[in-house]
Formats: C-alpha cells, sequence, structure tokens
C-alpha cells in the first residue's frame, strides 16, 4: 500500500516538474542581439502597420481625439476568457517599458515572454510578431523610445480560472506558438512576399480575420475566412476570394489598395467597426506598402468561413 | 386653448404616423443612396471617369439631404436585425448616446454643404471628398454601425 502511495506522489511529482520544464517562458538573450543602429523611420512604419496605438493608445471616448503617441494603455479587450486590460507601452520607466532593454523587447514581440520572465495572453499577438524581423523589431523598439512617456499604471486582466494562471499559457505556446522570422517564397513576387511579410507579421491581420478554436488560437484551415469578433457582438468578413469575390461588384487587387488607404468598398460603402482604426493606421505608410499588402490579399487562396449564426448574434 | 390643444394632438399624431412608416427600411435606403454616390465620387477620385463639376456638387447634395433626414429615421425602438442578404445593423448606441449620434449627422450636413459650395475642381474634391468619407462615413460607421455576418 505504502509502495503504492509513494509510487503515486513519484508520478505526480514526476507530471508537475515535466509541466514546470515544458513551460518555462523562452527569451532571446542579449547575447543574440548584434551591433546594430536603429532606423527610427522605418520603426514609425513598423509602428502604424502594426497598429501599435490601436490597442495600447490612452482611451478616448470620441475614437477620432485618441492620441496615438500616448501609449498609456488601458484599453479593455472583452474576450470568452475575460477581460484583458492592455498595458502601458510608453518610455514611461515606471508604468511602460522604459526599464527595457532591446532584448526584453524582442522577447516580447518574438516568444511572447515579459521582462519579469512571464508568459504574455496571446491576446498580445506575438502569434504574428514573432514573424517580424529582427531590425524591424529593433527599429520599432527605437521608434517607440522617441514618443512622450505616459505615467499611468493599466489596470489588472479580469480572468476566468484556469484562463489567468499564466503557467499555462506555456502549453498553449507549445500547441500553437511555431515558425519564426518571415522567409520569403521565390516562387512569389517581390510585391507578394512584401505583402505576405506585412500581413502575417507586423500587420497581424488574420488575428481579427480567421475564426478562433475554443483554446483561442486560430482555425488554420480557416485562416483569413472571417469569423466572430471577440466580444461576440459583431463579425468580421471573409477576406479570401471566398469573401471578397462574392460581393457586389467584386473586389480587385486596386480596390484593395484604395480600401486600405481611405475606407471605401468598390460598393461605395465605408468602412466600420475596429478597421476605422486600422485604416488610419495604414493611411500613415507608404502608397506602396498598401500595394503590397492589396497584392497578397487578392492572392489568397479561396477559403470559406465559418457562417454567422444571426440569431444568437441579435441581442448583443 | 382647446384650439391649441388640438392642434398639438394632431400634430402629435402628423409625427406618430411619419414615424410609423418604416424607419428601417427608409434609413437603409438612403444609405445605399450615399454608396451610390460615394461610388461615382471615387471612381473620379481614383482617376478611373474623368472629374464633372455637376456630378461632383450632386454627391455633396445628396449627402447634404440624407444627413437633414437621417436622424428622424432611427426613432426609439427601430433596432434592425440582421439577414443572410444584408449583414449590417445599427449598434444599440444609437439609442444610448442619442445626442451624439444626432450629432454626428449635424457635421456631416455642414461638411457636405461646405464642399458642394467650395468644389470647383478634381483637386478641390478629391480633399473635400476623402475627408467626408474618412471622418464623417467611416467615423460614424466606426461607433453605430455594426457588421454581424
Amino acid at each position: 500500500m505504502n509502495k503504492i502511495l509513494s509510487g503515486a506522489a513519484a508520478g505526480v511529482a514526476g507530471i508537475a516538474l515535466l509541466f514546470w520544464i515544458l513551460t518555462i517562458p523562452a527569451t532571446v538573450p542579449a547575447t543574440e542581439l548584434p551591433p546594430y543602429t536603429p532606423d527610427v523611420g522605418n520603426g514609425r512604419t513598423v509602428f502604424y502597420i502594426a497598429g501599435c496605438a490601436s490597442c495600447h493608445a490612452t482611451p478616448n471616448s470620441d475614437a477620432k481625439k485618441v492620441d496615438y503617441t500616448r501609449l498609456g494603455g488601458g484599453l479593455a479587450l472583452p474576450s470568452p476568457f475575460g477581460t484583458f486590460y492592455v498595458p502601458n507601452i510608453s518610455p514611461d520607466p515606471a508604468d511602460g517599458i522604459g526599464a527595457w532593454s532591446e532584448a526584453d523587447f524582442v522577447t516580447a514581440l518574438w516568444k511572447g515572454t515579459s521582462r519579469r520572465g512571464r508568459h504574455l495572453f496571446p491576446a498580445f499577438p506575438y502569434t504574428s510578431y514573432q514573424h517580424m524581423t529582427l531590425a524591424d523589431a529593433r527599429d520599432l523598439f527605437a521608434y517607440l523610445k522617441t514618443l512622450p512617456p505616459v505615467p499611468e499604471r493599466a489596470r489588472r486582466h479580469d480572468l476566468a480560472f484556469p484562463f489567468n494562471v499564466r503557467r499555462l499559457v506555456g502549453l498553449w505556446k507549445l500547441l500553437f506558438l511555431h515558425g519564426g522570422p518571415f522567409v520569403p517564397d521565390p516562387a512569389k513576387s517581390a510585391q507578394v512576399n512584401r505583402g505576405a511579410y506585412l500581413v502575417n507579421g507586423a500587420g497581424h491581420c488574420a488575428e481579427c480575420h480567421s475564426p478562433r478554436n475554443f483554446l483561442g488560437a486560430i482555425v488554420e484551415s480557416q485562416r483569413f475566412a472571417g469569423g466572430p469578433t471577440p466580444d461576440g457582438k459583431a463579425w468580421v468578413p471573409n477576406i479570401t476570394p471566398a469573401g471578397l469575390q462574392h460581393q457586389d461588384p467584386p473586389w480587385s487587387a486596386s480596390d484593395i489598395a484604395t480600401f486600405l488607404a481611405d475606407g471605401m468598398a468598390p460598393s461605395g460603402d465605408y468602412a466600420g467597426g475596429a478597421m476605422v482604426d486600422v485604416i488610419r493606421n495604414l493611411e500613415q505608410i507608404d502608397a506602396a506598402d498598401r500595394e503590397a499588402v492589396a497584392a497578397y490579399v487578392y492572392s489568397l487562396p479561396a477559403r470559406e468561413g465559418p457562417k454567422p449564426p444571426l440569431k444568437s448574434l441579435r441581442k448583443p | 386653448m382647446i384650439r391649441i390643444l388640438l392642434s398639438v394632438m394632431a400634430f402629435a399624431l402628423g409625427i406618430t404616423i411619419a414615424a410609423a412608416q418604416d424607419p428601417i427600411k427608409e434609413r437603409k435606403d438612403l444609405m445605399r443612396g450615399l454608396g451610390d454616390q460615394a461610388k461615382i465620387g471615387g471612381a473620379m477620385a481614383k482617376g478611373d471617369e474623368p472629374f464633372d463639376l455637376a456630378k461632383a456638387q450632386k454627391i455633396f447634395a445628396t449627402f447634404a439631404e440624407t444627413a437633414s433626414k437621417a436622424p428622424a429615421l432611427f426613432p426609439p425602438n427601430s433596432n434592425d436585425e440582421p439577414t443572410a442578404q444584408d449583414p449590417y445593423t445599427a449598434s444599440p448606441k444609437v439609442w444610448q448616446d442619442t445626442n451624439d449620434f444626432k450629432s454626428r449627422f449635424e457635421k456631416f450636413g455642414a461638411d457636405a454643404k461646405a464642399a458642394g459650395a467650395n468644389v470647383k475642381d478634381i483637386e478641390t474634391f478629391k480633399a473635400a471628398f476623402g475627408s467626408i468619407g474618412k471622418n464623417d462615413c467611416g467615423g460614424c460607421h466606426q461607433d453605430y454601425r455594426l457588421k454581424k455576418s
């Protein structure tokens, strides 16, 4: 009897140790960053492609009055797992990321690990940011450092058990965080490769334009095929040809580029919802980059997305 | 006194009847009318169609007219529901922040009137059309319209 008990105890301890080892947060050591002079101008471009301010800027009840250079955080992001409160990423040393090293910042973008060595929740889309090049990550950090510090600590996330256990995010990463910096496809044009890099890396378009499974990860077979917003109140459109080519009139690549610049769809309709902030960011970048995004999106394979359950969406 | 009371009642009845028609269909038709004009404007702004001053003025006139008609077409309890053909609905915020919602239409109307009075060539058209689209159309859709499928 004693043997069975001690055997069981050893088994439990073994599983706990294995869990602990498997879920150790990964980091990028400073020794992996070669000497580099960052390009702040490119950092600004990356900042607007990534739309950092859409979540991290201090909220204002009037969306048009939000100052995209004051990154005090605090925006509430409701989700099926609870409410996330966006952190302060201004250069304030106490409340923001002013005390972070470059390696801390690259670690957060690529590995989803905080400066204190804890797992960040994937509401921060490091599943996309891991595809950013090291140069873009370092340029972005240099640009963020030029913005004003905002002393303002964002409140803590309000998540239900067990989603509030950060160590479990380590298991989530084992399942869903794969890959590394973007690798161009030599069979595609330079423009489509640039678009693929922007869309799948900093732009993180698929994070909203894809359905998610019960663990909150993107359903790969339906990437870009649309799905419900995280709060369940609205629906994000399918941007593969299965969506855009079935609208009246169907979208051309140049229609997509126009839409990204000024929000007008080929039907004459104007974008609404969260896309308005995306466009407010994208109007800041070069037309050539918007055209690259459009060329890549236009070249996506057609994928059918989930069908919206009209009735359950009726009462927001 | 009775005459005043009667006329007030008659007036109220008139409003009730006007509002009791189909405000959801009416406002959706109005919005589609805006889209039709915006499509013409987009083609001119992109250079797909030659600039035409009369068309440009008609676009802004339609915008201004819609801005004056639309607020009355969102009476209380006129929430709409999505259908397979039309996934867009008014957000419940329309009836929560009604004053702000109405002020958006006032600004839209004022911007459209100013644009109609000042437009003279493709450059003045592009600037005004782009700004109204992004700020007035997009800004209001961001806060007061939901896409549900």
